[in-house]
């Protein structure tokens, strides 16, 4: 099956197979990568596509993820469409490559399996790794499930392609508790997928014989200020180009994630929860029985971390008075990331600022029950009316009360 | 190669070295030889820094900066490139110096020769960090003063022996590496023939003194250059087809002092240690006999 006969279908698949489908239907040039769990199965499915002509792309056999990023910033430079992929001590092991993308304006798509940080070593999933990559100038994107995995890959290449942003995208998604979790995915068909994202047209940014020009320079002190506040400006312009592309996405292929933010009950809701990732499927179902006994709770899906959704959150911390923020990592000596980001976008509020509560929860990979969620909502109502809450505290820890 | 079919047309302009700088020199033959559909890659060096500070750009090839550890890595993302482009007829090169070749940059450079991607490595090998002030690197030999090889109180120059880069490449068993001198022109543009027109990753190696950092008169550089290879303290050899040939084979060594005594970095060293970089080059000269049978 080449791809051009690849029709729309569904599959029992994992998230990390979905990704590769996904990967597969944008018909990237070249892919360089090197293994890491838990994100080895995604470029193991993407070699199989290559070696059985089932997809027509160069993949090089890095000798570490430092080089994956390098050779898929090569080939992007002569204008190719590229991948690659990586997790936790890979992505760190990469750094320094992802700011030369970002600062070099190659629109690159990878995804990045998510799981902790060593030490203590540990190949479970939270969020530490592309926390960490924060400020690498990369646009980043955290998946619920299989689906959002397979359809956000095909967003991130409209997304990093458009002439207006000419920024790279990390697709995130939770190690094991995704990429190793079965569930039934629509695959789309090639031809509404290249009818959604034509060829890559790389514009001046490319190594071209008949005009030369050196790319990834060097810039000196009166300049480099003029080629960062054009990265700002792209992070902006991002933000219209994902809201695009979630509208086309649904226009062809009928399914909308939302853009950079979900909200899920959220229309008349006065508690909720904000959160990245797969956590998010979890918390629905305890929103829907909390609803049930008739308290007024809802989530918010936090789907871009890069452009932060600044203004989606000030706009909630109008309309609501608690809002709990579940981070799977943690920044030592202060919050979790997301809730120190939420918590700035939330000050434009003023006066009425709603109470705000940092659950640091799911590290390592450490399961976040219903039971968790429910205690988390109902934190969240007891600070709402007076009661005293530790404003960053870990869920479930061991040694204390839960 | 023959130097009337050396082409007329420069690919680096006006680049911002120092005087007698043999790195400009050896970047400005390579394009010479390689020509107009060359793209080139050069990581953190000062080849970089004297050629690539927006908005001045000296090359007249389509040509980057690449990250200091990963030359070699970018260069397999660009020959993959050219297979997904079907270009034809064209020359992925890399040029960098030792640090970014034989320290921070020997994985990715090992990984490509292993890929046996149709690339070509040059390494210009002025044997210490340079453009950060003359720090010491891998390929800095015995004896030399760098600044982080200091004389000074315990300290005498570097200790350890240079890298042999050769080696390294000749045990990945890559189709074509070689050795070359900046001084011995005709021979290092004929290698740079061979490489282009390597069908896989080629590699030279290429002494390219330095009058800032080793501490010779700036018009002397071609003169260090030839003195290197007649005291035997540099060699030039070439490997293909699985065997390694040398192209020159003093019959009697110069003294080293002649090559020693007319740098700077090595003034500090005394009459025993000179006597002792004389038994190293000898002992390296019969292993290299040995080995290779000349």
């Amino acid at each position: 099956m080449s791809n051009d006969t690849l029709t729309a279908r569904r599959a029992f698949m994992s998230a990390n197979d979905a990704v590769s489908y996904g990967v597969r239907l944008c018909r990237p040039e070249v892919i360089a990568a090197y293994p890491i769990t838990p994100q080895t199965s995604v470029v193991e499915k993407l070699s199989e596509f290559i070696a059985g002509g089932e997809m027509d792309c160069q993949f090089i056999n890095v000798e570490s993820e430092h080089s994956a990023m390098a050779a898929v910033m090569g080939a992007a430079m002569m204008g190719c469409r590229t991948f690659t992929a990586s997790s936790s001590q890979g992505l760190l092991y990469m750094c320094e490559m992802l700011h030369y993308v970002s600062g070099s304006r190659f629109p690159i798509v990878m995804m990045n399996a998510n799981r902790t940080v060593a030490a203590p070593w540990n190949i479970f999933g939270d969020h530490r790794d592309s926390l960490a990559m924060r400020d690498a100038g990369w646009l980043q994107v955290y998946v619920e499930n299989g689906q959002e995995a397979l359809d956000a890959v095909i967003q991130a290449y409209k997304v990093a392609e458009d002439p207006a942003v000419r920024t790279p995208v990390m697709v995130c998604l939770d190690g094991f508790v995704l990429t190793h979790t079965y569930e039934v995915v629509s695959i789309p068909g090639q031809r509404e997928v290249d009818a959604f994202l034509p060829p890559f047209v790389p514009g001046e940014n490319v190594l071209d014989l008949a005009n030369p020009r050196s790319l990834c320079i060097s810039v000196a002190p009166e300049w480099q200020t003029e080629f960062r506040h054009q990265q700002q400006e792209a992070m902006a312009a991002a933000r219209r180009a994902i809201a695009g592309a979630d509208g086309d996405f649904a226009g062809v292929f009928g399914r909308r994630w939302g853009g950079m933010v979900e909200e899920y009950r959220c229309e008349d809701a006065e508690y909720v929860l904000m959160g990245l990732g797969s956590v998010m499927g979890t918390t629905r179902l305890v929103v829907d029985k909390l609803r049930e006994e008739g308290l007024k709770v809802g989530l918010v899906k936090v789907r871009y971390f890069r452009p932060f959704p600044n203004e989606e959150i000030a706009a909630l911390g109008r309309r609501v008075k608690g809002i709990g923020v579940i981070d799977r990592d943690v920044s030592f000596g202060n919050a979790g990331a997301l809730y120190t980001e939420a918590k700035a976008a939330l000050y434009s509020a003023g006066d009425a600022s709603p109470h705000t509560v940092n659950f640091i929860a799911g590290l390592s990979g450490r399961d976040i029950t219903k039971e968790h969620l429910e205690t988390m909502y109902r934190k969240v109502i007891a600070l709402t009316e007076g009661k005293a809450e530790r404003e960053i505290q870990f869920a479930g820890l061991r040694w204390e009360e839960w | 190669m023959k130097v009337k079919d050396l082409s007329d047309s420069e690919l680096l302009y006006g680049h911002k070295a120092c005087p007698g700088c043999a790195a400009g020199t050896v970047a400005r033959l390579i394009l010479k030889v390689t020509g107009e559909r060359t793209f080139l890659a050069y990581p953190a060096s000062c080849l970089s820094t004297v050629t690539s500070i927006y908005p001045q750009m000296a090359f007249s090839v389509p040509s980057f900066t690449a990250p200091f550890p990963a030359t070699g890595a970018v260069l397999s993302g660009m020959a993959a490139a050219v297979k997904a482009k079907k270009l034809q007829d064209v020359t992925v090169l890399g040029i960098a110096g030792d640090g970014g070749t034989a320290d921070i940059g020997l994985q990715a450079l090992s990984g490509v020769v292993e890929r046996g991607d149709r690339i070509f490595y040059v390494c210009y090998d002025n044997e210490a960090y340079m453009n950060t002030g003359v720090q010491r690197s891998s390929l800095t030999p015995f004896g030399a003063a760098t600044t982080t090889s200091p004389v000074a109180g315990s300290s005498a120059g570097k200790r350890g022996v240079k890298k042999n880069l050769f080696e390294i490449l000749v045990a990945h068993r890559i189709p074509y590496c070689a050795t070359a001198s900046i001084a011995h022109t005709a021979d290092f543009l004929n290698k740079v023939e061979k490489a282009k027109n390597t069908d896989g990753p080629s590699f030279i190696h290429v002494l390219a003194p330095c009058p800032t950092g080793w501490g010779f008169p700036s018009d002397q550089t071609m003169a260090v250059g030839r003195l290197a290879v007649e005291t035997g303290l540099w060699f030039l050899a070439e490997y293909e087809q699985g065997r390694v040939k040398m192209n020159s084979v003093p019959r009697n060594f110069r003294p080293v002092e002649e090559y020693l005594g007319l740098q700077k970095r090595f003034r500090h060293l005394g009459p025993a240690e000179r006597k002792l970089i004389e038994g190293q080059r000898d002992r390296e000269w019969a292993d290299m006999r040995e080995k290779w049978g000349f």
